[in-house]
C-alpha cells in the first residue's frame, strides 16, 4: 500500500505531509445537512469528513435513508450543507452563491445519472456541448472536443442523432462523454449502472476503468456490490455518519472484473 | 453568439411541437393583423374626409344661407329667408381681415340644349370663384367667367365637365347656346371645365357636394334675369322661394386670421338675422381639426381593439409557457446541474416566447398586407359581377379606400413582443427559480 493510499483512507486533514501526497479532486470536513419536512428536522448527514485524492475511483454506498443521496447532491455541488466545508481546489461551496454553483457545476463536475438524462432536443454532439456552453464557450474547438469524445465513447458514427433515437447503454455513453467535456475535477456518476442490463453494465464499467486508469478522478454512487468491487474504495455511509472507508485491493477489483466478465460471456453465449 | 445560440434553441424547443406552437401564435398573429387592418380602415375613411375638407381651403369662412324651421315660416305666402347682399356689404366694410368675398346663388333647374336634357345647378357667382375652389378648365376649354361679364352682365356661362359630357357627347360645346326652360334665356358658353371632386358636406346636410352638373353664370346676370323669387313645382303644388344669395365664400388674408373673422361675421349675421337664425357660418379650418381628432379617435379605438385580441394572444402563450415549464422540469434540472445559471434558463424561456410572438407577429404582417389587395379584388369583384347591387351600397362604403399606417406595423410587433416578454417572464422566472435537486427527480 503506497503512502498517498494510506494517507487517502486515513481522511487526514495534513495533506501536505512528507512523500508528496497527490493534490485532491475534493476534501470533505464535518459535512452536516439538515432539512426540515413538513415541522420535523431530518438530519440527513451528521458529520462526515474524507478527501479523494485525484486519480481516485471511490464507490460510496449505503442503504436508503444513509444520506447517500444528500452526500451526491452536495459533491455535485447541487445543495449546500448546513454545516462543515466542501472543498473542491480552494474553493469551499458552502460559501457560494447560486451562481457561483453554476459556474463551478460547468467548470469541474462531470455528471452521469441513473436516468442518462439527456435533452432531448438536441442532438449526441450538442448534448455533449453543454456543460460548455453554459461556460460561454461555443467555438469550432469545443466541438472538435466533443465529437473526439462522442468517437472515444465509441457514438463516432452517431453525432447528429438524438436520444430518442439511441439505446440506454449508448445514451449513457453520450452521458459520460459530456461528463468529460469540461475536463472536470471528478466525474460524479449516480447509479450510472442502475438502468441497464449485466451485458452493457460491463461495458459502461469498462469505460469508468479506463477512465481512471489515465488518471480520472471518479466518484460513484451505488448500491450493487458487483459496482463497488470494481473501485478502488468503498465508502459506507449508515445514518448519515461514516460508516466504513475501505480500500479495494487490485486482486478483489481484478478478480470481480474477471468474473463480470465472464457472466457477460455466458450470457451471451446462452442467447 | 450566446443568443443566437439562445435563439436557436427556441426554435428548435417550439418545433417539437409544430401544432401547438402554431396555434399559440395565432393568437398573436390575429391580434397584429387586426391592428394593421382596423387602423387602415380608419385612415381610409378619415383620409377620404380630410381630402374633401381640405377643398374647401383652409383660410375660406362659408356662410350659407339655411332653411329654418316651418314653424317660422307659417302663414307666408312665399318663404323669404337666407342670406342678403346687405350682408355681404356689411361683411366687406367691417371684417377688415377678408380679401375676397364671393356671393353665390344655387337654382336647381333644367338645362337643355336640342333635345338633350340636364337636371343640374345653376350656380351665380363672380370671378374669384373658379380661383378659390381651384377650378380647373378643360384643355383648349375656352375660360371662366370675367369680370366684364359681371359688369355687363351677359347671359353667357362656363359648364360643368358634367354638364358637357351629357348635353354635347358629340359636339364641341363651347360656343353653344344652352336653354333653360324656365326662363327662356339662352346662355352661350364661353368655357367648360375640368371634372371636380366632391367636397364635404355643409350647413346641416350629410351627403358631400356634387358639382358634376353645375352651370355658372355670373352673379349679377342671375339677379337681373332670374331675380330672388323662384317658383318650384314640386308634386302638382307651387312653392314661392325668396331668397338673395345661398352663399358667401369669404377668405380671410391668413389661417390665423381664420377664427376672429369668422367670430366678426358670426356677430354681423347674428345682428340681421336674429329673428329667423337662417344662416350658419362654417370654418372647413374648424371642420379639418374635428376630422383630424376623429381620424386619432378612430385609430386609437382601432389599436385599442386589436391589442385586447394581442392581450389574449398574450394569455395563450402564457398558458402553453406554463405547461411548457412544467412538462420541461426535468430538462431544466439536467441543464441546471450542467452549469446553467438562473439568468440561463430564464433567458431560454424568454427566448421561445420572443420566437413565438414575434414570428405571430410576422405572419400577421403578411396577411395584414395581404389582405389590403384581397380586399381591392373583393370589391373590383362584386362591382364588376353585379355593378347594380354595387351601385346600391352606400357612398362611404363604395368609395372606401383602407390605406396601410406604416408606423402601426412596428408598433403592432412592438406591443405583440412585448405582450410575449410579459406573459413570459411569470413561466420563466418560475422555471429559473426551480429546486435543480427536485427538478432532476421530475419524471
Amino acid at each position: 500500500m503506497s503512502m498517498a493510499e494510506a494517507s487517502r483512507s486515513a481522511g487526514s486533514p495534513d495533506n501536505s505531509s512528507p512523500g508528496g501526497s497527490p493534490k485532491l479532486a475534493t476534501s470533505i470536513r464535518d459535512l452536516t445537512k439538515e432539512y426540515v419536512l413538513k415541522s420535523e428536522t431530518v438530519r440527513a448527514l451528521r458529520g462526515v469528513s474524507f478527501d479523494v485524492p485525484e486519480g481516485d475511483y471511490v464507490a460510496i454506498m449505503g442503504p436508503s435513508g444513509s444520506g447517500k443521496s444528500t452526500l451526491l447532491n452536495l459533491l455535485g455541488c447541487l445543495d449546500q450543507p448546513t454545516s462543515g466545508s466542501l472543498l473542491l481546489g480552494s474553493d469551499d461551496i458552502a460559501e457560494m452563491t447560486d451562481d457561483q454553483l453554476a459556474e463551478i457545476r460547468s467548470q469541474r463536475i462531470g455528471f452521469v445519472f441513473q436516468s442518462y438524462n439527456l435533452i432531448q432536443q438536441l442532438s449526441v454532439v450538442e448534448n455533449i456541448q453543454v456543460p460548455l456552453y453554459y461556460q460561454g464557450r461555443l467555438g469550432s474547438d469545443e466541438r472538435r472536443r466533443a465529437v473526439a469524445l462522442a468517437e472515444r465513447v465509441g457514438l463516432g458514427e452517431r453525432l447528429d442523432h438524438r436520444p430518442t433515437q439511441l439505446s440506454g447503454g449508448q445514451q449513457q455513453r453520450v452521458a459520460i462523454a459530456r461528463s468529460l467535456v469540461n475536463d472536470p475535477f471528478f466525474v460524479l456518476a449516480d447509479e450510472p449502472t442502475g438502468n441497464l442490463d449485466s451485458v452493457t453494465t460491463d461495458e459502461i464499467l469498462e469505460i469508468f476503468d479506463q477512465l481512471n486508469a489515465e488518471g480520472r478522478t471518479i466518484i460513484l454512487v451505488t448500491h450493487e456490490d458487483d459496482v463497488s468491487e470494481r473501485a478502488k474504495r468503498v465508502v459506507r455511509l449508515k445514518d448519515g455518519r461514516l460508516h466504513t472507508d475501505e480500500l479495494v485491493s487490485d486482486e478483489r477489483r481484478q478478480a470481480a472484473r474477471a468474473a463480470q466478465k465472464m457472466a457477460v460471456q455466458e450470457l451471451l453465449e446462452r442467447e | 453568439m450566446l443568443w443566437l445560440r439562445t435563439w436557436r434553441l427556441g426554435i428548435k424547443s417550439l418545433a417539437l411541437h409544430p401544432l401547438r406552437t402554431g396555434l399559440t401564435m395565432l393568437g398573436i398573429m390575429i391580434g397584429v393583423w387586426a391592428v394593421i387592418v382596423l387602423t387602415a380602415i380608419s385612415q381610409g375613411a378619415s383620409e377620404q374626409v380630410q381630402k374633401q375638407i381640405e377643398s374647401l381651403g383652409s383660410t375660406t369662412i362659408i356662410v350659407r344661407s339655411q332653411k329654418p324651421p316651418d314653424d317660422k315660416l307659417a302663414g307666408a305666402r312665399a318663404a323669404k329667408y337666407g342670406l342678403l347682399r346687405g350682408d355681404l356689404d356689411q361683411i366687406l366694410s367691417n371684417v377688415p381681415t377678408i380679401r375676397t368675398a364671393i356671393p353665390i346663388r344655387e337654382i336647381r333647374r333644367q338645362f337643355t340644349y336640342r333635345d338633350r336634357l340636364v337636371d343640374g345647378r345653376l350656380v351665380g357667382c363672380t370671378s374669384a370663384y373658379a380661383q378659390i375652389n381651384h377650378l380647373k378648365i378643360r384643355n383648349n376649354g375656352g375660360r371662366f367667367l370675367s369680370d366684364a361679364d359681371e359688369l355687363k352682365s351677359d347671359t353667357v356661362c362656363v359648364i360643368s365637365a358634367g354638364v358637357a359630357e351629357r348635353l354635347f357627347p358629340f359636339e364641341e360645346p363651347l360656343g353653344k347656346r344652352v336653354t333653360i326652360p324656365e326662363h327662356t334665356d339662352k346662355y352661350k358658353i364661353v368655357g367648360v371645365l375640368e371634372h371636380r371632386n366632391p367636397s364635404a358636406a355643409i350647413g346641416g346636410s350629410l351627403d358631400s357636394q356634387d358639382f358634376s352638373a353645375d352651370v355658372y353664370i355670373p352673379m349679377k346676370t342671375l339677379r337681373k334675369r332670374i331675380g330672388d323669387t323662384i317658383v318650384t313645382r314640386r308634386s302638382g303644388q307651387f312653392q314661392l322661394e325668396i331668397m338673395e344669395l345661398n352663399q358667401i365664400t369669404l377668405q380671410a388674408n391668413s389661417q390665423e386670421q381664420v377664427r376672429m373673422s369668422a367670430a366678426m361675421i358670426e356677430d354681423i349675421l347674428d345682428r340681421n338675422h336674429s329673428e329667423l337664425n337662417d344662416t350658419v357660418v362654417v370654418v372647413p379650418l374648424e371642420l379639418l381639426e374635428q376630422a383630424r381628432n376623429m381620424k386619432l379617435m378612430f385609430l386609437g379605438i382601432g389599436i385599442l381593439i386589436a391589442c385586447i385580441s394581442l392581450v389574449v394572444g398574450g394569455i395563450g402563450i402564457m398558458n402553453i409557457m406554463l405547461a411548457s415549464v412544467t412538462e420541461r422540469t426535468r430538462e431544466i434540472g439536467i441543464r441546471r446541474a450542467l452549469g446553467a445559471k438562473q439568468q440561463d434558463i430564464t433567458r431560454q424561456f424568454l427566448a421561445e416566447t420572443i420566437v413565438l410572438s414575434f414570428a405571430g407577429a410576422m405572419m400577421g404582417i403578411v396577411i395584414g398586407l395581404l389582405s389590403l389587395p384581397m380586399y381591392r379584388a373583393g370589391i373590383w369583384g362584386v362591382q364588376t359581377t353585379m355593378p347594380d347591387k354595387f351601385a346600391a351600397l352606400p357612398q362611404a362604403i363604395r368609395e372606401a379606400e383602407p390605406s396601410i399606417v406604416l408606423w402601426t406595423i412596428p408598433l403592432a410587433v412592438a406591443i405583440a413582443v412585448g405582450v410575449g416578454l410579459v406573459s413570459g417572464l411569470y413561466p420563466a422566472t418560475r422555471a429559473a427559480k426551480m429546486n435543480p435537486i427536485e427538478a432532476l427527480r421530475h419524471e
